[in-house]
This record gives structure tokens, sequence and C-alpha cells, in this order.
């Protein structure tokens, strides 16, 4: 109940900041403007709309959760609100898992603002909607909650623009990760240990990524579908656990 | 002694270091502090600023976890849960979640205590009308002065109606009227039974409103008692007399009694030593046929008491014994 009385707090939070609205009207121009683009091609202009709108949801809900997320807890401790619910009976895991609902719920609804702007341009272009789609944004809403998760942690023990860029860096490299392994293999058994290590370590965000299938019509199998979302949710488990343990034996000087 | 069920507050041989910059240089914030806050009384914290008082108070709260020592709220320990039920807490200088209005801000954190519904309503409009801030009850908080977030403030630390109130330097930053408004808040919280534990730099307001005080400078407690006992304790018990038309002769007789004499025309001021030479004084006064203007005995104040610390702590050790 107290972590849902913070998560609703966050989420108010988060409907009151003007950077969200900013995003949000930014995706939805991205998603519009793959339209006037599309003119410009010739013959593919589906894959262009599908491409581009994915793409833009992915990005600024990426953007959303690494720029609301990194405040989430540092910015409490910057203005002493967390001294106030610290010094009420709420543990310090039920102030971080609350701060992490209610951003999930705020990507959530964003989420869905932004594929509702991606079916309306669909719709008036006739490009024809298949299941492949809602799949596709199911992943890329369970990639924000990695990310997000991410974000927290790093904000629990740095300050709000090194974790920005930490969460950024990890981003990038969480679509990269599947290079590591190939790099590995042309490398020495020390060396292919090591970034072995490391690619099993790092979020392999790549997975998460069903573009390609619903551009170009492929096929998921349920139960391929199903490990992703069980990947995600427990690297994100890992990542909000780790981060309570943090957040613990945290000093608020 | 005091029965430990009436000890709101304990702490014993209290230390917290901390680790700053890149080497982690060592600094004590909190040296070896023991204290005991009594059931329904006003107790001051004072110190001049950085001499551990929000330290100790953080610790207290849950906020910062001590170096070593230990720290008890209710008879129960750090972090008990139980305890942080019956406590209200205000930062200090606190900002608060800007985009609530003043109601919403109250019901949150009375959702924290499980307060929820009418029982929730009811209990944020009294406190919104004990702290005058009834008219603002829509208003967000980014619009409020930094005296209606002080106001709030207190209310939200009041939400579960704690019997341990801990203010972190509430006075500071507000206007007197605003400075009248929290003395008068923490004698009403004292005369409905609760203990109230602040802390402050601004001594006059310690004097005015405590029954105890405890005073710490680098993170060590240099006094501790009732305020009268303190200011017994440390005060001078000069007398000042105001004195009209003493002849020469008359002052000659005057001054072995006195500690300082100044003279402005006709008028004198003179300082006895101590109140022994009252009398004496009188008499040579009213022989020399001078008129007494006025006989103020000198009340230490709790500043004097403070300076005085200070200043035995800043000579060198082998002077202090």
């Amino acid at each position: 109940m107290k972590i849902l009385s913070i998560a609703l707090n966050t989420f108010r939070e988060n409907l009151r900041d003007k950077l969200l609205y900013n995003l949000l009207v930014f995706a939805l121009l991205m998603i519009g403007s793959s339209v006037l683009l599309s003119r410009l091609t010739l013959g593919e202009f589906h894959r262009l709309i599908l491409d581009l709108g994915l793409g833009s949801i992915n990005f600024f809900g990426v953007l959303i959760a690494i720029f609301v997320g990194i405040g989430l807890v540092s910015k409490e401790i910057e203005k002493k609100t967390i001294y106030t619910i610290v010094s009420k009976p709420v543990a310090r895991y039920q102030f971080l898992l609350g701060k992490y609902l209610g951003l999930t719920f705020t990507l959530f609804v964003n989420t869905v603002v932004m594929a509702l702007g991606l079916l309306l341009v669909l719709y008036a272009q006739d490009v024809p909607v298949e299941g492949m789609l809602f799949k596709a944004l199911a992943l890329i809403f369970v990639e924000f909650m990695v990310i997000t998760a991410v974000a927290l942690l790093f904000s629990t023990f740095t300050s709000a623009t090194l974790s920005a860029i930490f969460t950024l860096a990890m981003y990038v490299i969480g679509h990269l990760t599947a290079d590591l392994k190939t790099f590995g293999a042309k490398m020495d058994d020390l060396s292919r240990g090591i970034l072995n290590g490391i690619y099993y370590l790092l979020p392999n965000l790549e997975r998460f990524n069903l573009k390609g299938h619903v551009v170009h019509h492929l096929e998921i199998s349920g139960s391929d579908l199903m490990l992703i979302v069980v990947y995600g949710a427990t690297y994100t488990a890992f990542l909000l656990f780790t981060a309570s343990l943090i957040f613990h034996r945290r000093d608020f000087r | 002694m005091t029965p430990s069920s009436d000890l709101v507050v304990q702490t014993k041989q209290l230390s917290k270091i901390f680790r700053v910059g890149f080497w982690g240089k060592r600094v004590t914030a909190v040296d070896c502090l023991s204290l005991e806050v009594r059931r329904g009384e006003v107790f001051g914290f004072l110190g001049p600023n950085g001499a551990g008082k929000t330290t100790t108070l953080k610790i207290l709260m849950g906020l910062i976890y001590p170096t070593s020592g230990t720290a008890r709220l209710f008879n129960m320990d750090m972090g008990d849960p139980r305890a942080k039920t019956r406590l209200g807490f205000l930062p200090e200088s606190p900002y608060f979640y800007d985009y609530l209005t003043s109601r919403e801000f109250l019901r949150f954190y009375g959702h924290l205590f499980g307060l929820w519904g009418a029982v929730l309503s009811k209990r944020v409009d009294e406190l919104l009308e004990l702290v005058g801030m009834t008219h603002a009850k829509d208003l967000q908080l980014r619009k409020f002065s930094k005296g209606m977030l002080q106001r709030v403030g207190i209310a939200q630390a009041l939400i579960n109606d704690p019997e341990l109130v801990v203010l972190d330097e509430p006075m500071s930053g507000l206007d007197p009227i605003g400075r009248k408004e929290v003395r008068d808040l923490i004698l009403r919280l004292k005369e409905s039974g609760k203990t109230v534990l602040f802390s402050s730099h601004i001594l006059h307001d310690a004097e005015v409103l405590c029954d105890r005080v405890a005073m710490i400078l680098k993170g060590r407690l240099v006094a501790c008692g009732r305020v009268t006992d303190l200011l017994d304790q440390g005060a001078s018990h000069q007398v000042e007399l105001v004195v009209d038309r003493l002849t020469s002769e008359g002052l000659d007789h005057l001054r072995p009694l006195t500690d300082k004499v100044v003279m402005q025309g006709d008028r004198m001021l003179v300082v006895l030593k101590s109140q022994q030479q009252v009398g004496g004084a009188l008499e040579i006064i009213r022989s020399a046929k001078a008129s007494l203007v006025s006989l103020n005995p000198q009340k230490g104040s709790l500043e004097d008491l403070f300076i005085r610390e200070v200043k035995g702590l800043q000579r060198p050790p082998e002077n202090r014994a």
C-alpha cells in the first residue's frame, strides 16, 4: 500500500513535469513525419512508416526513462524530500520500488499514447496492421522497464548527470553486446572469457528489438517471446535488488 | 534516574565519522554524544552551525547510520518501524514536492501511515487550520513563501499525531512573525502532552521555550540541563545601578564594591561585583544624598554561557582543566 502511494505520487510528479510533454510531442511529431518521408521513397513506404514509427517510440521512451529516471532518487535527496519519507514508517526498498513503479506506469501511459499515434498514421495511410506490431510494442515496453531500472540503480549512488551518462552508455552498449561475443570468438581464451563475462553481465537489449520482424513480416514463436519477457523481468529484478542493497546502506547527508 | 519508559530519546556514546574527499579524510561530526529526552518536555538542541546537530537528528531519524554508539527512540532500537509511527520530523529548510498542493501533500504523507478516506480528510483539514494554511489548501507548494513552506512542513510532521516531534532549525529563515508563530505552535504541542525536540542556533528562542537544553560544539556535548540551572551556574550575579548626583566623596566609598563605573555627566552607571554588595552600596548612596535611578540584577543568558564554552574550547587543552 505504501509502495502504491509512493508510485502514485511519482506518477503525479511525472504528469506535472514539462520535460515529459516535450518529449512526447517530439515523439508524436517524429511518428507523423514518417508520412512525409515515405513520400520520398518508391514503393517501400509501409516499411518506412513502421520502421520510423517504432524507432521513434523506442528512442523517445528511452529518453523519458533515462531523463526522468535519473531524477527519481537523486532529486529527492538533493531537495531533501527523502528525509520526510524515510523518517516515516517506510522501508527504503519500499520507497525505491514505489518510485520505480510510478515511472513504469508513466512510461506505460506514454507508450500507449505513442502507439495510438502510430496506429493512427498506419490507419490513415492504409498500412495493414499485423499482430507482430503489438508484440514489438510490448517488448519495447519491457526494454523501458530494464532501462528505468538501470537509471534507478545508478541514481542511488551517483549524481543525476553521471547517472544519465552511465545509463545512456549502458543503452548503447546493451544494443551492441552481440558484437562482444563475435569479437571474443576471434580472440585467445582469456580475452574470450572476459568478453563473454561482460556479455552475460550487461543487458542484451537487442533481444527486445522486433522491428525487423514487423517490417519483414517474420514470425516469432510464443515460447521465444515468453523467454525474452522473462529475461527482461529477471534482469530488472536483479537491478532493483542491487539498487535496494546500495540504497539501504546509504547515508543521506 | 529517569525510568526508561519515560525516556523518549536516548543516545549512548553516539559517534559519526564521515569520510570526505577523494582520499576519504575522516571528519568527526558527532563525538561520543550521550543524551536523554524525557516524555513531555521541550528539549532544545543547541550549537553553532556545523556543530553536528543535524547529523545527530538524522541518526535518530534513521537517515544516517552511526559509526558507533547507540540511539533509541521510545526504548526501541533505531530503525524499528514501530518507533517511526510515533514520530514526526521536519527537516532543515525543506523543499517538499513543489508540484503538489498543500492538501495533496498532506494526504500523501497520511497514506504512508495507512490513513485514508474521511479520517484522513478530517485530519488534513484540522492540520491546515492549526498551522493557519486553510486559505492555501489548493495552491501548489511551488508558489509558497518560505514561512508557508515551514508551516505545511510542520503540518506534515504532525499528520500521524506523533508523541515525539523533532524539528530541525524550525525558526531559521523566518521573519519575526513567522518565528513567533512557530514558538506558539511548539508551546501548544507541549500543552497537548507531546515531546518536542528541536535544534537551533538562535539561543533566545531556546531560552524562552525549552525545559531543558543540550549544547554541542564540534560534535561534543558541552552542557546539558535545565535552562534555569545552566543560567544560574554560569551567571556572574552582577548588579547594575544607575545613580544621579553622587559626590566624588561618595564615589570613593563606593569604588571598592564595584567592577566598573561609567560617568555620563551627573549620572553614572555602576556595576557591582555581586548581589552581596547591594546593601552596602545603597547605604553609601543614601548617606551621600544621591538618588538611585535604577537597580538591575544582571541575568546570565544562554548566549553568555555559549560564548564562554566556545572560548574554552578554542583555548589550548593544557589551560582548560
